[in-house]
């Protein structure tokens, strides 16, 4: 694909460049540079001292964990939501779509806040889990419920579309020829959407591991216990630790970095196999 | 190591497991039950982290020793408020260590802690105090001496909210408390304290946020701060940056400590909790308090500890205000004292 | 592209799919959402709506809202330039400028709020000079509005690049030839075509701008009545133990978010066929 010719004359279009070139510095460019430098002030090694005491460890863990059980869950979810509102329409269809994409819209203290509200221990099922022992809040399930919450939309706003815009043909066909509704699904669906669904489990992904705001509010802040690695790092920032903070902040950056670069593969091959 | 193995032992069942979210609720109860060696969560306030980073070592020392048992205290700070909050939500704090009364008492209040907490432990179950100090920029340029110049027109104050933190609240009640003591009048005090909200830059959250927006981030000519936060500050930024500034009057802060009964009982460690607050009144942890710029209640620790503490003449809450309840009721409750001074002019 | 109204018979598996997706979604979503309103509904409307006009409430939904839309009409603005650029011309760094647009996605709030906070506080590589000026930005509503822009930025680029890309170069150039200005054909041909996409990106950016958290309590002063925003006084609520205010002004962030999402389906289906 060659570039499309552009009609500005040479000065509008440096000038443009220059004013993007700019703000991409700005908003873009610096606080990335600014992680690294406030992470790497006092040398490489006390990086290294920062990420690998246990308490960062921990942390780092229990993100990986936390992420680990959401994505695929969100996954499973978005595929599911893919077959039935991509594949087929059925009155409330719309509907159901809006509140599939309702977590994206609502504030992360909300979001962390109705779980404590169910499962707190004056919440709803506050008294039934206490009488069994349960922990929610304050404990993995409620950062996994929270992640889960935070980054339900995105696989399935990814999948949903393109299913739908594929239509039905090859299942239909594929239906013909005697193919099992697992078949169907496994050989035909899910090749045909499987760039999109990366996609989805990407950006699901980066969102699991660096939420902040819905895991703080159910999270409890008990160090080398129920601290993200995001929580982590406010709590290294409360203590004056700004080199620690950082160095942690830093860990998160590598992976938002690499979610990049793996968003941008995705796109590009999803490009090149589209007919 | 207990701690780091619990995530990967519930990821291995998880990956064992279907994908139910009521398997991971089985295994985390399961893996809280199968803790080993014992272990506390002693949830605190903000300026508390050093502090008690040495006392649960001290504590874990000295309990190993009597009992032959290993204990391992886990920490959660924040906002004094926020963390009272979450206990009540469910944290399973087996002790709290708050900034101030009223947050114990609304733990008491929904049964969390006994009634007549407070009386358990010797000295209100406080077993340190404070103050609240001001912390200025090097030299003094603004020249604060005391309460009152907090509030001229042209001072940048930093100090945190009123409202969430602990703090805070004993700030504005020492502000409230000079004009008192010293002869003024409701109307005098309430002057001082609403030019002093007015100077506010910044209010944070907690008392650390306001540290680091005064300290880090260079705002302010002042920052209110608890005593053993400011010396924290100037150790942590060298001398030469800001330095310390003790008004003529101030308030005496304790910090109250207690058992959560309804969580140490269920959880069956109420002997450890209780020997944990105990330890904090011996020599050794009041030494280290006074070390950390505590007021230790054991007037020798701070000679052991090598720290002398500036005399301030200060006052009760209960003396002038009738007690947390009533101060927060008047000062800092919605529609209170504390709101008119920013919705009205 | 195909959308035949299909008869659910020919296909398997609708059933089980759309009881999972509904399953999930009561299980993940409704329900807790429904703690929410139970919680409010405990208390009267006469209640909800004190709680929610206190002078406070008032000001930080006022100060939540103004702040978000300057940030989704900068994002807008920038977007577009951005976009543009990335389109329509080609210049080295190119690529790597296209993937790192995504940053404030990808960058967790918490970390993106104390950089934003540590470069723009009067002793930060970028507040000092500004300060000198005499613009503050952390600790005021500008730097609130900063964090937001910052945040807002992929949403308005990587709504607007497709549209961009999908643009008919001949109708340009015909406009072009009927002797219209290059600033005529953008304001008269090019922009009417991109408007669905630019107000997609900035509604995109303005919902997730009213709710956010971590990026902005680290940079935004917290002083109420000027710069304390709605999110972060439901938590300050909720410490003070007023569950019923906490909730009562989580339940108006909510309704809010579910609003613009109605708006944003009509944009998109708005868009969808503008691109047709």
């Amino acid at each position: 694909m060659t570039a499309p010719r552009s009609r500005e004359p040479r000065a509008v279009r440096l000038l443009l460049i220059g004013l993007a070139l700019a703000a991409f510095a700005l908003f873009l460019f610096v606080p990335l540079a600014a992680v690294f430098v406030e992470a790497f002030r006092d040398g490489a090694r006390a990086w290294l001292a920062a990420v690998t005491e246990p308490d960062a460890r921990h942390a780092l863990k229990l993100t990986l964990l936390v992420a680990v059980i959401a994505v695929p869950v969100n996954a499973f979810f978005g595929l599911a939501a893919g077959w039935a509102l991509g594949k087929f329409r059925f009155p409330g269809r719309s509907f159901v779509l809006t509140l599939v994409d309702l977590p994206f819209a609502v504030s992360p203290v909300v979001a962390g806040l109705v779980f404590v509200l169910l499962f707190g221990r004056t919440g709803f099922f506050g008294p039934w889990l206490a009488d069994r022992g349960l922990e929610i809040v304050f404990a993995l399930p409620g950062i996994v419920l929270a992640t889960v919450f935070v980054t339900f939309p995105f696989v399935a706003r990814e999948v949903v579309p393109l299913m739908q815009s594929q239509g039905t043909d090859e299942e239909e066909a594929a239906r013909v020829l005697g193919a099992g509704f697992f078949t169907t699904f496994f050989r035909v669906t899910l090749p045909n959407v499987k760039w999109a669904l990366l996609y989805g489990i990407v950006l699901c992904t980066a969102r699991a591991v660096g939420e902040f705001g819905a895991v703080s509010v159910v999270s409890g802040h008990v160090r080398g216990e129920t601290n993200t690695l995001p929580l982590h790092v406010e709590t290294l920032y409360n203590e004056y630790a700004f080199q620690g903070a950082f160095a942690a902040a830093s860990l998160l950056t590598f992976v938002a970095l690499a979610t990049m670069v793996a968003k941008a593969i995705v796109s590009r091959r999803a490009r090149e196999e589209a007919p | 190591m207990t701690d780091s193995r619990r995530p990967v032992r519930s990821l291995l069942g998880f990956a064992a497991s279907a994908a139910s979210l009521l398997a991971i609720h089985a295994l985390a109860g399961a893996a809280a039950r199968a803790a080993e060696p014992v272990e506390i969560l002693n949830v605190s306030y903000d300026p508390t982290r050093e502090l008690y980073r040495e006392l649960n070592a001290a504590f874990a020392k000295d309990f190993l020793a009597r009992t032959g048992r290993a204990v391992t205290v886990k920490m959660s700070h924040g906002g004094s408020g926020k963390q009272a909050r979450s206990v009540i939500d469910g944290l399973r704090a087996d002790v709290v260590t708050l900034a101030l009364a009223y947050d114990v008492d609304a733990l008491a209040d929904r049964g969390l802690v006994a009634r007549g907490w407070q009386a358990r432990l010797p000295h209100n179950a406080s077993p340190y105090t404070s103050t609240i100090v001001f912390l200025v920029r090097s030299g003094n340029p603004k020249r604060i001496r005391d309460w009152s110049d907090l509030a001229r027109p042209g001072v940048s104050v930093v100090c945190p909210n009123p409202k969430t933190s602990g703090a805070a609240r004993w700030g504005y009640l020492a502000a409230w408390g000079s004009v008192l003591t010293t002869g003024g009048s409701d109307a005098a005090a309430k002057a001082l304290v609403g030019g002093l909200f007015r100077n506010v830059a910044v209010l944070d959250t907690g008392a650390r946020g306001s540290t680091t927006t005064f300290v880090q981030r260079g705002l302010g000519d002042v920052l209110v701060a608890w005593e053993n936060e400011a010396h924290l500050a100037l150790a942590e930024t060298g001398a030469g940056r800001v330095e310390i500034v003790v008004p003529k009057t101030s308030i005496l802060a304790e910090p109250p400590v207690a058992v959560v009964d309804a969580v140490a009982d269920r959880k069956g460690t109420r002997a450890v909790a209780e020997a944990y607050l105990r330890f904090l009144y011996t020599p050794e942890a009041q030494a280290i308090a006074a070390r950390h710029h505590y007021r230790p209640r054991l007037a020798e620790a701070a000679a052991k500890a090598g720290r002398t503490f500036p005399s301030v003449a200060t006052f009760t809450i209960d003396a002038l205000f009738g007690g947390w309840r009533a101060a927060q009721k008047r000062h800092f409750d919605d529609g209170g004292v504390f709101d008119s001074l920013f919705t009205t002019k | 592209m195909s959308r035949r109204r299909v008869s659910p018979s020919l296909l398997p598996g609708f059933g089980p799919a759309l009881g999972v997706t509904l399953l999930f979604l009561s299980l993940v979503v409704l329900a807790p959402l429904a703690a929410l309103l139970a919680t409010t509904l405990r208390g009267t409307p006469r209640e909800f709506l004190a709680a929610v006009s206190t002078p406070r409430v008032v000001a930080a939904v006022r100060l939540s809202v103004l702040v978000s839309l300057g940030a989704a009409a900068v994002s807008a603005l920038l977007g577009l330039l951005l976009g543009w650029v990335l389109v329509r011309y080609r210049f080295p760094g190119r690529r790597l400028l296209d993937t790192l647009v995504d940053l404030p996605f990808a960058l967790p709030t918490a970390v993106a709020g104390i950089t934003l906070t540590t470069l723009y506080a009067p002793t930060g590589w970028l507040g000092r000079p500004l300060a000198a000026l005499g613009v503050p930005v952390a600790f005021t509503p500008l730097g609130i509005g900063v964090a937001l822009v910052f945040l807002g930025l992929p949403f308005t680029v990587r709504t607007l690049q497709p549209v961009l890309a999908s643009l008919d170069p001949e109708v340009e150039e015909a406009a072009a030839s009927l002797g219209a200005t290059r600033l005529e054909t953008f304001r008269r041909v090019l922009l009417p075509e991109l408007l669905p996409a630019l107000l997609t990106g900035s509604t995109l950016a303005f919902a997730r701008g009213l709710g956010e958290y971590g990026s902005v309590v680290f940079i935004s002063g917290n002083m109420p009545m000027r710069t304390e925003i709605a999110p972060l006084l439901v938590m300050t609520k909720l410490e003070q133990y007023d569950v019923a205010g906490a909730t009562a002004l989580a339940t108006l962030l909510l309704v809010a978010s579910f609003l613009l999402l109605l708006v944003l389906n009509r944009l998109e289906a708005w868009a969808a066929r503008a691109v047709r």
